[in-house]
């Protein structure tokens, strides 16, 4: 948090409620986290727990009954929450870019590559069609579609889940972003198309210095292509810190029980460290801390807000019992 | 595979399932204007042959489209084969009659990827649990009540819900369910298709937990389908690994993991993403599996393999065995 000028994005106790007849949904629930230029932030977290609707929320995609109850989103120093739409449109698809899970669901089916991709350059930049076909020709190239002149004319169903995330990308890095947001790009994947995927996003941010949030359940994935991960659970930010730091002395026993249901993180055979019991739901969510219910080593203290506290340089962590005889370690 | 395990419990030999898309008027039309032939035809299962024994975990892995699935659905007796039978403990299961038929279906049991969509949503968890022992003969109807009990609570679900309909449960939730509902017959053998994949990371390992668990409280034997490399190294004895149709390879897991032999086998593992310390750089294998509508002469591999011979293009390999136990199909092991 200290070094403001090179941060690509600033979260600070950003909140997005959702209000609903059944009572209010804290989906994003007072979190705080920077990305800086050329960095990939994991956001790690179970179905249900704000992730996804933190990468709305910086976007502005929230549609109601939610909305951003409070926080500021600073985009290179600029404070982008409540932005009017017409302000947003001009940083979507341009400066800041978002990568979804499903690219049948982001493509238009009814329009040809060739017509989203020259659209996508041409709402963000005064060139002509020929210019900015060059560029789709291109951009298509670098995320290793084969070829591109052909796929171009192609409909979004003619083409494989590998091909058309592909082009997802592509539409997403295509005008230079200083910031993608990719939510759960290779959910939908198998593992070698994944690796494709993954190998590609590590390349085009080394290569162009863009701040990436990659949005993901899976720890294995993140761990091999993050810089720092930030674990969410229930709407809020329970412990961020370096990849290393949290895969290796996890201090939080969210994180660690995430980290013990991962089977490769296991003996073979063995039965592995399973939290109890489920996410809770968001609606009317109690106070204190929302892991407690399933939580080994919850005591009184609990039923209060567990406050933000530094146990390391560049960690921070929310609970009132961390694991610290590991960490000494 | 060709070892003839007195112990297997299923053995599947020659399986083959050919899909046929036939055309429709128009495009008929245009077949004979084109000289195009008839049909378009989808070698899903291609010849496998696959013995699994009594108490065995087999992990059978590959990528969509692999024929993993039509594979499972064949030797769960869903899906008839085009060629090729599955032997139920030394007997042809589509040549036995009567009880015996009923029994050998019975012993297998299936439990699907999707909790949403493989649970009748106008049914009671009683009903979807209790109805099939009860229609099979296994408990009196005056008894389905006990048993119902009995089941959700083996499988780690609370008896009172048993009159609840599905969805009033949350996705781990309904996964016990299928799960209750197939132990309730009493089977011996599980076909577990992606029965995990739709799950949270943590409600992935409660459930592969419950399945180790019952694998001891019944005996039970898995053939387990996953295109997850880390839960099937967790749980398996043995892998077995499907490319377009084929199996490439067949081995204990950790001799597989230790040493891959095929070179399908060899990129497939290096792509598991691990929890790692450092960074790692990806190294992905070139291209995509192609259409099974019009599969690669030779070995299905060639295209994307970088051993790739001119023998690879024009001759399908044959899956031998490399040592005890360990079987591949890549011509690369006729040279060494």
């Amino acid at each position: 948090m200290s070094r403001q000028a090179a941060n690509t994005l600033e979260i600070e106790g950003l909140k997005t409620h959702f209000f609903t007849k059944a009572g209010i949904v804290k989906a994003v629930d007072g979190i705080s986290f920077h990305v800086a230029a050329g960095e990939v932030l994991g956001l790690v977290g179970e179905s249900g727990c704000g992730k996804s609707i933190t990468g709305f929320s910086i976007l502005g995609l929230v549609d109601p009954p939610g909305r951003i109850v409070s926080g500021a989103i600073r985009f290179q120093g600029r404070d982008i929450a409540g932005l009017p739409d017409e302000d947003l449109r001009r940083l979507r698809g341009d400066r800041i870019a978002m990568i979804f899970q499903d690219p049948m669901m982001t493509l238009n089916p009814v329009l040809r590559v060739d017509t989203q991709m020259v659209e996508a350059i041409r709402a963000h930049a005064r060139v002509d069609q020929a210019t900015a076909l060059g560029r789709a020709r291109e951009a298509l190239a670098a995320v290793g579609i084969p070829s591109p002149e052909r796929r171009l004319r192609a409909y979004p169903h003619e083409l494989s889940g590998g091909m058309r995330q592909r082009i997802a990308i592509a539409i997403a890095f295509i005008n230079r972003p200083d910031l993608v947001i990719a939510d759960e790009p290779t959910t939908a994947l198998d593992v070698t198309i994944q690796a494709q995927i993954l190998h590609l996003a590590q390349e085009l941010c080394r290569n162009s210095g863009t701040a990436m949030i990659w949005i993901t359940h899976d720890l294995a994935v993140v761990s091999a292509l993050a810089d720092r991960i930030a674990v969410m659970y229930a709407g809020r930010i329970v412990e961020q810190g370096p990849v290393e730091d949290i895969v290796d002395r996890p201090l939080h026993p969210y994180t660690r029980g995430l980290l013990g249901s991962v089977p490769s993180h296991n003996a073979r055979g063995r039965r592995l460290a399973q939290i109890p019991g489920m996410t809770p739901s968001l609606i009317n969510l109690p106070g204190g801390c929302a892991f407690r219910t399933r939580c080994a080593r919850a005591g009184p203290a609990c039923l209060s807000d567990p406050p933000l506290t530094e146990p390391a340089a560049g960690r921070q962590l929310r609970c009132f019992d961390p694991v610290m005889a590991e960490a000494a370690a | 595979m060709s070892f003839e395990d007195a112990a297997a419990i299923v053995e599947a030999k020659g399986l083959s399932k050919r899909f046929v898309k036939r055309h429709d008027l128009a495009a008929r039309i245009a077949a004979r204007l084109v000289s195009g032939d008839g049909e378009e035809i989808v070698h899903a299962v291609d010849d496998v042959s696959l013995a699994i024994g009594r108490g065995e975990v087999v992990g059978l892995v590959g990528e969509s489209g692999c024929g993993k699935s039509t594979l499972g659905r064949m030797i769960s007796g869903l899906l008839e084969p085009t060629a090729g039978c599955v032997l139920f403990k030394g007997a042809d299961r589509g040549a036995l009659q009567g009880a015996e038929a009923k029994a050998a279906r019975l012993a297998v049991q299936m439990i699907f990827q999707d909790p949403y969509a493989s649970l009748n949503p106008r049914m009671r968890v009683e009903a979807i649990v209790g109805e099939a022992p009860v229609a099979h003969g296994l408990v009196s109807r005056a008894d389905m009540g006990a048993y119902v009990r009995d089941m959700l609570r083996r499988v780690g679900l609370d008896p009172d819900f048993r009159r609840r309909y599905p969805h009033q449960f949350s996705g781990g939730q309904r996964s016990r369910i299928g799960i209750a509902r197939a132990l309730a017959v009493k089977p011996e053998f599980l076909v577990c298709d992606e029965a995990i994949a739709a799950l949270d990371v943590s409600i992935q390992a409660q459930i592969i937990n419950l399945f180790m668990d019952l694998r001891e409280a019944f005996e039970l034997t898995y053939l387990f389908i996953s295109h997850d490399l880390g839960v099937v190294e967790h749980i398996s004895d043995r892998i077995v690994i499907m490319y377009l149709g084929r199996v490439v390879e067949a081995a204990p897991t950790e001799e597989l993991f230790a040493a891959p032999n095929h070179p399908y086998a060899r990129a497939l593992l290096a792509e598991v993403p691990r929890l790692g310390r450092q960074k790692r750089t990806f190294k992905p294998i070139a291209g995509e599996i192609p259409s099974p509508l019009a599969p690669p002469p030779g070995c299905h591999f060639h295209p994307r393999c970088p051993f790739a011979s001119q023998r690879c293009r024009i001759e399908a390999p044959r899956l031998v065995a490399i040592a005890p136990g360990r079987f591949s199909a890549c011509h690369l092991n006729d040279a060494a």
